[in-house]
């Protein structure tokens, strides 16, 4: 998939914790219990997989767009498959896994809702993570230059991003409320990769948050 | 009489198939039929291996490699008749991906081959003869049912893993479809669950160059002292070109001439690319038997895996415990990269365990047997996985 994991990221301008993981990585694998049964959607170089497995124990698998990331994760011995989010989540049984993982992809997807639903029919929770389009940055870069924003998170131009679905904090509230997606848990984080508050009010979180995280699951 | 004339009639093929030089024979007796999807049973039958590498303690480190359609059990060893290099020592040995310091190979010849298993050009207990067109036909199914009874035969309950390539990879289908518990690990390379129309359609016209030489004699050419080799040779010609790939056949060859600078405006073979095709068939007629070769290609014709499972894949691997690692290549068009994909989404819908790769190369459908870095990276990375869930050491 699209996810810009790893060494693709620019590496220096993502915030890393002292060990050396990416602090949204980190976020992501705090939520998934140990032991369980993981799809990550979108696993580039497997980063966030050998993550899971070796701090949560999980049963790990990934689906890859692109042939060197899938080759790379195979390599060191992640259960991966090259496929697309868009089409191939289709092929997988309901129930089949206790999480499926959408991790900074989600906006690269050409069907965001439909594969959002398709992870919630996989997995008995979802985690997605995300640019915030809505932070100050972005709105500022908009408002005064006139242009469509770059920042550390989405770096490319508008010609060449493959980043083509953009939402805000916001945004995706109202996506999980309409496909009835119950949220669980959620994180944003700052630029520096600190959670905001918690207690926050989501406006503030609408600006302030450069990347979200969020733990869904079906309602009901 | 009939006897004498047959022990002269007889050629090297012939013999190596009773008796294969540099091998390990099991032979299963009366007692032990082999029981064959065609209704019959094949009795007294036996199988020719190879085996690399030391078998541990606990029995938990066999790598099963199984050979595709002209391949043999000579996998990591010196060919007995051709002397030339195994087939997959690139992949198989010591310090290789499928390490032999570390797993214990077994490589056997699948019956109805001509290299030491039981097949067309072995002798006929009931007659004395070779079995010529008289030999069943095999389906992938009896020999990995084969198979199974040599595993037996070696005390090995569980397989760390099944490898294999093209027709090699049908049978390490079958093997995780029909003994999953057998199977920790898979991995069929450039493979299908099916065997498609178009290759149907190239293995018929091989079968036909081999029955169209008048020296097949129906397929009694052992008994009458005759060997069809311009149609196997024309056979292998053909297949051979299914193998590789427009672009491999441009950069090896391209329009260039054969040792000489024009044509000569007849039909020697003037180009390179004849010369070699030419090439390629005569040295396959030394170590290859014309009825096996019917034989083999029948039996990945009627390969259908689907079909034994009311018509879906999927169900061959429910519940399926073992680990797949399923491997394609971008220019190999006799197994495209779509039939690997089928197999992966047959068995993402079962919830098995499974990595797909596909490996860019220009080398078409042999490239699983060539030199390619990323295979092996692929390989050996995937076993080094399974290897820690099945709790072998790195190193031995």
């Amino acid at each position: 998939m699209l996810r810009r994991g790893g060494s693709e990221f620019g590496g220096a301008d993502i915030a890393r914790n002292g060990s050396g993981a990416r602090v949204d990585l980190v976020v992501v694998a705090e939520m998934v219990e140990p032991g369980a049964r993981v799809l990550d959607v979108g696993c580039g170089d497997g980063e966030l997989l050998r993550l899971l497995a070796e701090t949560r124990g999980v049963d790990g698998r990934g689906i890859e767009l692109s042939r060197e990331g899938v080759n790379q994760c195979v390599a060191k011995g992640l259960a991966v498959v090259q496929g697309d989010a868009d089409t191939d989540l289709a092929d997988y049984p309901d129930d089949a896994f206790d999480y499926v993982i959408l991790s900074q992809t989600l906006q690269a997807t050409r069907h965001p809702r439909v594969v959002l639903e398709h992870m919630l029919r996989i997995g008995r929770r979802a985690i997605v993570s995300f640019p915030n389009f809505g932070h100050w940055s972005v709105r500022l870069q908009l408002l005064f230059a006139g242009q469509m924003p770059r920042t550390d998170m989405l770096p490319y131009s508008w010609y060449d991003t493959p980043n083509i679905h953009h939402c805000t904090i916001k945004d995706f509230r109202q996506l999980c409320t309409a496909i009835g997606a119950r949220m669980e848990k959620a994180v944003a984080l700052n630029a520096w990769g600190a959670p905001l508050r918690f207690n926050a009010p989501w406006w503030f979180w609408n600006l302030f948050g450069e990347q979200a995280v969020f733990l869904l699951s079906r309602k009901g | 009489m009939a006897e004498a004339t047959t022990g002269i009639a007889r050629e090297a093929p012939a013999s190596e198939a009773d008796h294969p030089r540099d091998s390990e024979v099991a032979r299963f007796g009366a007692d032990k039929p082999l029981q064959l999807d065609a209704g019959v049973t094949l009795s007294p039958f036996q199988i020719a291996y190879k085996t690399y590498g030391t078998l541990n303690a606990d029995r938990s480190n066999a790598v099963l490699i199984c050979h595709a359609l002209t391949g043999d059990q000579h996998v990591a060893s010196r060919h007995p008749v051709t002397k030339k290099p195994g087939w997959w020592e690139t992949m198989v040995g010591p310090g290789k991906p499928i390490d032999t310091e570390r797993y214990f190979v077994i490589c056997p010849n699948v019956i109805g081959a001509c290299m030491g298993s039981t097949g067309p050009s072995s002798t006929n207990p009931a007659t004395g003869k070779p079995w010529g067109l008289d030999f069943p036909v095999i389906t992938i199914r009896d020999m990995v049912r084969a198979q199974a009874m040599l595993l037996d035969y070696l005390g090995i309950e569980s397989l760390f893993s099944v490898a294999g390539g093209s027709m090699g990879g049908m049978q390490v289908l079958q093997w995780a479809a029909s003994y999953p518990q057998r199977v920790f690990s898979a991995l069929p390379i450039a493979c299908a669950t099916r065997h498609s129309a178009q290759n149907i359609a190239f293995h018929e016209v091989g079968r036909q160059a081999i029955m169209a030489d008048p020296e097949w004699r129906g397929g009694r050419y052992l008994l009458e002292g005759t060997n069809p080799r311009r149609g196997l040779a024309v056979a292998r010609m053909g297949a051979h070109i299914t193998y590789l790939s427009d672009a491999a056949l441009h950069r090896k060859f391209g329009r260039r001439f054969q040792d000489r600078a024009n044509p000569t405006f007849s039909f020697d073979a003037d180009f390179e690319v004849e010369s070699y095709l030419r090439h390629q068939g005569i040295s396959f007629v030394e170590r290859f038997d014309a009825n096996s070769y019917l034989y083999l290609t029948r039996a990945m014709d009627y390969f259908d895996l689907a079909a034994d499972y009311d018509g879906f894949v999927a169900n061959a691997f429910k519940n399926t415990p073992t680990r797949f690692c399923v491997i394609s290549f971008t220019s190999d068009w006799l197994f495209p990269t779509s039939e690997s994909r089928a197999i992966v989404h047959a068995l993402n819908a079962a919830g098995a365990r499974v990595s797909f790769a596909e490996i860019a190369t220009d080398k078409g459908h042999d490239a699983f047997l060539l030199d390619e870095p990323e295979l092996f990276a692929i390989v050996r990375g995937f076993l080094d996985g399974v290897g820690q869930a099945r709790g072998l050491s790195r190193k031995r």
